[in-house]
């Protein structure tokens, strides 16, 4: 009896697409996080006064800092919907005798978003 | 040496739960579990449709006893009948208490459902896999006893009787490929039955009988083995079974002009398949198997049957059950009927046709399933106590494994209290002869031109045509014949592996080696009953003969032929009668 | 008749081999051939030195699960044909020490699985006689665990795993599930005894959510979300302990 060990894949990762997707799921949280931290930034700049607000916007407001933007936007999308979609797996919702189907709970995590998001989108523009 | 109080061989579902009843009984007796697989592989995982037991108000006690016996055709023992009847319900319960998921009506009891030549539904089922759920039950319940010790992937090689008791086994650790002796005070075989002696057999790869014939070696008799059943459904090709709840919830069985002909051999008139007093119990479809799988041969041989590439099939149609009934009640069979016969049942026939299922004979045991030799015990399909006789009910089965598991175990205990430890030094030197017999026969076998897949396949293809459905003088004589032949050639088998990590080579021989004793034994006891009965039907011996067979066959092992005798049956409330279906 | 088709096979011999070496057999199927039917195949007629387990051959006994071409399978309920012409490379399940050629050494699962205990824990004023009868369950009780319980234990579900199969201290799939079986029939009263044991970080909090258990498990018992279902619980739980008066104890 000797046992052979195989040793785990190296970046098993790459070896298959699925673990694929999943790494840049949880990369994008990175993206997010790095996001989080930059809008405390923001927050705080807002608290400095006026000009340091100023500087704060007019520094956001070049080609590049839009683009790292949109990839951003990207990651996050990305992130929501990988997350949302397993939502049902997580929250099995019981009403009375019945069991909720999953897609009535994928359709309450995406309306609150959708909700949440006109109620933030209606107290920036107006 | 390893020492136990007691051991038992096999962690299927018999096996379990006598462990269990000792872990219960004493948690100072010490259990030794030897399975030559993982106990959750055991093939009791692999039964489908459901466990029989009285619950329900509208039953009776008398009734399972009625059907039992007159299943069996008057063969089974009626005092061993009526202890299983009585505490099959106690049984069933007990599982559900150990956390069974059984299958629920409404308002919270369990349901039952109608089986084959049960007059009423009394099948307790857990959807259409009940045997997994009730094997996984029983495993993982056995884990919570310290004192129910493990031996997985150890193969037993022979019972250890000295001094006139059996006072342990040598098995075989697969893993290692060393042999040793395990000492016990009592031993129990619950190893399963043989369908592997035929070539095409609902039964998994490890029910080879292995148990049969360590017994028989030891010098235990074996019991009315020619009672082989044959099931009316299953998958050509496979032989995966389609369980005969497909048939319990409605499903009926059509020729190739879609005619139910069932009706032609006695057994009843068909209720349309829309009448709600469809389906009619121990009647048409839900006759018994033996007379099930004898009716496809005669309308085969009528010439009713439907060509196919493994042979001729009859189809199982449950279309009109509807696809939410098949995926509540019976999800498996659609399961297995759409990957392995590549047909959807919600919308074509299923075809089947006969397949090898059950071992009814076996280890001869009394009612508290003590064999012969003092301290040696055994229960399950290994064993024939019996309550099958001549052709076993459907679901009796896992009530069975349960009710007679556990009156082994509680035997085996009592036992192991009241006699002495063993005589080491006289098993050391049995130890050494069996590990000696397994090194130079086995693993380090020199020479040898016979293929062991080869000569199976000649055994197997010899049993199905000589004690198949149908058996005649001539066709048995001419197996028994082969097996002898076969049992010669098997000294000369090629053995090309001579490692000893997980020889599965060596294990494969060493089950062959006992199926040649067990397919001889077999077919002597078929060739001497010279009548028919149940599931042994002799075309030069067409009726039941009571006053010269209503007898258990025993056979004896003497290292050549085995000697045929007879014990009687034991008749306590229900005299022999015609055995009527649908009339 | 007449197809061929090429397997590629594992092969290591502790007595033999210093290292696993592939062998590569031709073989001629039918259409309804698995790979296991090609495998026994093998093992009759051209190699009786091949070692592996199988036995129901059902896709129930939980025995015969190898990589196929990478990915964890029932080679008994795999298909030849859906490789044909390709070749199919057999190797025995990731992440678990080889025995020998296909065979696993899986004592590790075992020994997790009794850690859960996955048995009838009952409060001692619940307990019953039998003579009381059974416990009523209603079917809708009943679905709440009942997928949970369909675990066959054939160890896919740990192959898939990339945590696991990096870190072998990550409890897995299986057994959590296991678990979360018997957390949610409603006759047991053990979750918070289980708990303790699964709720450590080589439990649920080791979980990444891959996802790729789910997707091989062949009874659909989707540990995947047992896990995460058990990480609500004990989350919930947690808080509880801290916020509600008495630590929220019923
Ligand atoms: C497909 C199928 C469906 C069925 N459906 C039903 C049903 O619906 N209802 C019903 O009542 N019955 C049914 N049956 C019958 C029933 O399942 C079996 O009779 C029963 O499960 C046998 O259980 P057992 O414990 O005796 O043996 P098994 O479960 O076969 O266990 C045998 C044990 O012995 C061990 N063993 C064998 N040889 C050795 C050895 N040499 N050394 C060490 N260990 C050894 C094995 O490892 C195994 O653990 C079905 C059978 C089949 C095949
Ligand atoms: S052989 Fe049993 S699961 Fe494949």
């Amino acid at each position: 009896m000797k046992p052979y060990y195989r040793p785990p894949p190296h970046m098993f990762w790459l070896h298959r697409k699925p673990y694929f997707m999943f790494i840049i799921r949880e990369m994008t949280s990175l993206f997010i996080a790095g996001f989080c931290l930059f809008l405390l930034v923001f927050i705080y700049s807002l608290g400095q006064g006026r000009e340091t607000f100023d500087n704060m916007v007019a520094f956001l407001d070049s080609t590049f800092m839009i683009i790292v933007h949109w990839i951003v936007l990207v990651f996050a999308l990305y992130h929501t919907f990988t997350w949302f979609n397993l939502t049902p797996k997580v929250m099995v919702v019981w009403i009375g005798e019945k069991k909720v189907p999953e897609f009535m709970v994928l359709g309450a995590v995406y309306g609150g978003w959708i909700g949440v998001s006109i109620v933030i989108a209606w107290l920036i523009l107006y | 040496m390893l020492k136990h109080d007691i051991l038992i061989i096999g962690g299927g579902g018999a096996g379990l739960r006598a462990a269990i009843a000792i872990g219960e009984i004493d948690p100072e007796l010490s259990v030794a579990v030897v399975s030559k697989v993982y106990p959750m592989r055991s093939h009791t995982v692999a039964a489908e449709g459901g466990a029989a037991g009285v619950i329900k108000d509208n039953d009776s006690f008398e009734n399972h006893c009625m059907d039992t016996i007159s299943g069996g055709d008057w063969m089974p023992d009626q005092d061993a009948v009526e202890l299983f009847v009585k505490k099959a319900p106690e049984e069933l319960i007990q599982l559900e208490h150990w956390g069974c998921p059984w299958s629920r009506e409404s308002d919270g009891k369990v349901a039952v459902r109608p089986f084959g030549g049960m007059n009423i539904e009394r099948t307790w089922f857990a959807s259409d896999k009940t045997g997994f759920h009730l094997l996984h039950t029983l495993f993982q319940t056995s884990l919570k006893y310290d004192n129910i010790i493990r031996y997985d992937e150890w193969f037993a090689t022979k019972i250890l009787v000295e001094n006139g008791r059996c006072q342990g086994v040598t098995a075989l650790e697969i893993r290692s490929g060393k042999v040793q002796a395990i000492a016990a005070k009592s031993v129990i075989i619950c190893t399963g039955g043989a369908g592997r002696l035929y070539p095409f057999t609902t039964n998994g790869s490890i029910k080879t009988g292995d148990g049969l014939a360590l017994a028989f070696r030891a010098g235990v008799p074996l019991k009315d083995l020619e009672f082989m059943q044959f099931h009316p459904t299953g998958l050509p090709g496979t032989g995966i079974l389609i369980t005969e709840a497909a048939r319990g919830e409605g499903g009926i069985l059509v020729n190739k002009d879609g005619y139910r002909y069932l009706q032609d051999y006695d057994l009843g008139k068909p209720l349309d398949i829309n009448d709600p007093d469809h389906p009619v119990k121990k009647s048409m479809e839900l006759g018994p198997r033996d007379r099930l799988s004898q009716a496809f041969v005669l309308e085969h041989e009528k010439g009713g049957t439907i060509p196919g590439p493994y042979g001729h099939v009859v189809h199982l149609d449950i279309r009109h059950l509807g696809e939410k009934i098949i995926n509540k009640k019976i999800p498996f069979v659609r399961e297995l009927a759409t990957k392995y016969a590549g047909i959807d049942p919600v919308f074509e026939p299923i075809p089947v046709r006969p397949v090898l299922h059950y071992t009814m004979g076996g280890i001869d045991t009394d009612i508290d399933t003590a064999t012969v030799i003092p301290g040696l015990f055994a229960a399950g399909e290994c064993a024939c106590v019996s309550i099958n006789g001549a052709n076993r009910l459907g679901s009796n089965s896992l009530t069975e494994l349960l009710v007679f598991g556990r009156i082994a175990g509680e035997g085996a205990a009592n036992h192991a209290k009241n006699n002495p430890g063993p005589d080491i030094s006289a098993l050391e030197s049995q130890e050494k002869d069996e590990q000696n017999r397994i090194l130079k026969g086995f693993y380090q076998k020199e020479s040898g031109t016979e293929n062991i897949s080869g000569l199976r396949e000649e055994m197997q293809e010899y049993m199905d045509s000589g004690v198949g459905i149908f058996r005649n003088e001539q066709g048995i004589r001419k197996t028994c014949d082969k097996l002898a032949e076969l049992k010669e050639r098997f000294a000369n088998i090629k053995i090309e592996d001579n490692t000893s990590t997980f020889n599965t080579e060596v294990t494969v021989a060493l089950e062959l080696e006992g199926m040649l004793e067990v397919a001889q034994a077999l077919s002597h006891c078929a060739l001497d009953r010279k009548e028919s009965r149940g599931s042994h039907q002799r075309s030069d011996f067409t009726g039941r003969d009571d006053d010269n067979y209503l007898k258990h066959s025993m056979a004896h092992y003497t290292g050549d032929i085995p000697k045929i005798d007879y014990k009687d049956v034991i008749i306590t409330k229900w005299p022999p009668a015609e055995r009527v279906y649908g009339r | 008749m007449g197809k061929t088709i090429e397997l590629e096979i594992f092969r290591y011999i502790p007595e033999i081999d210093e290292q696993p070496a592939y062998r590569s057999y031709e073989v001629e199927f039918e259409d309804d051939w698995v790979i296991l039917d090609a495998i026994n195949h093998i093992k009759d007629k051209m190699d009786g030195s091949l070692s592996y387990r199988w036995s129901c051959r059902m896709g129930v006994c939980g025995s015969c699960g190898m990589m196929i071409n990478g990915i964890p399978k029932l080679t008994c309920a795999t298909f030849l044909k859906d490789y044909y012409p390709k070749k199919v490379k057999v190797e025995p399940l990731l992440g678990f020490p080889v025995e020998r050629d296909l065979v696993i050494v899986m004592d590790d699962f075992m020994t997790k699985l009794e850690n859960v205990k996955p048995w009838m824990i009952r409060d001692k004023d619940k307990e019953k006689t039998i003579d009381k009868g059974e416990y009523l369950q209603s079917p809708v009780q009943l679905e709440k665990f009942i997928q949970f319980s369909m675990c066959i234990n054939c160890l896919l579900c740990y192959s898939a795993c990339p945590v696991y199969v990096v870190d072998n201290n990550f409890i897995g799939p299986a057994a959590i599930a296991l678990a979360q079986r018997y957390n949610l029939d409603s006759r047991d009263d053990g979750q918070d005894q289980r708990n303790e044991y699964i709720g450590k970080h080589e439990g649920i909090w080791d979980c990444t959510f891959v996802g790729e258990c789910s997707k091989v498990c062949p009874e659909d018992v989707d540990p995947a979300a047992a896990i995460q279902q058990a990480k609500v619980t004990n989350t919930q739980n947690f808080v509880k302990s801290i916020l509600w008066p008495f630590g929220g104890k019923k």
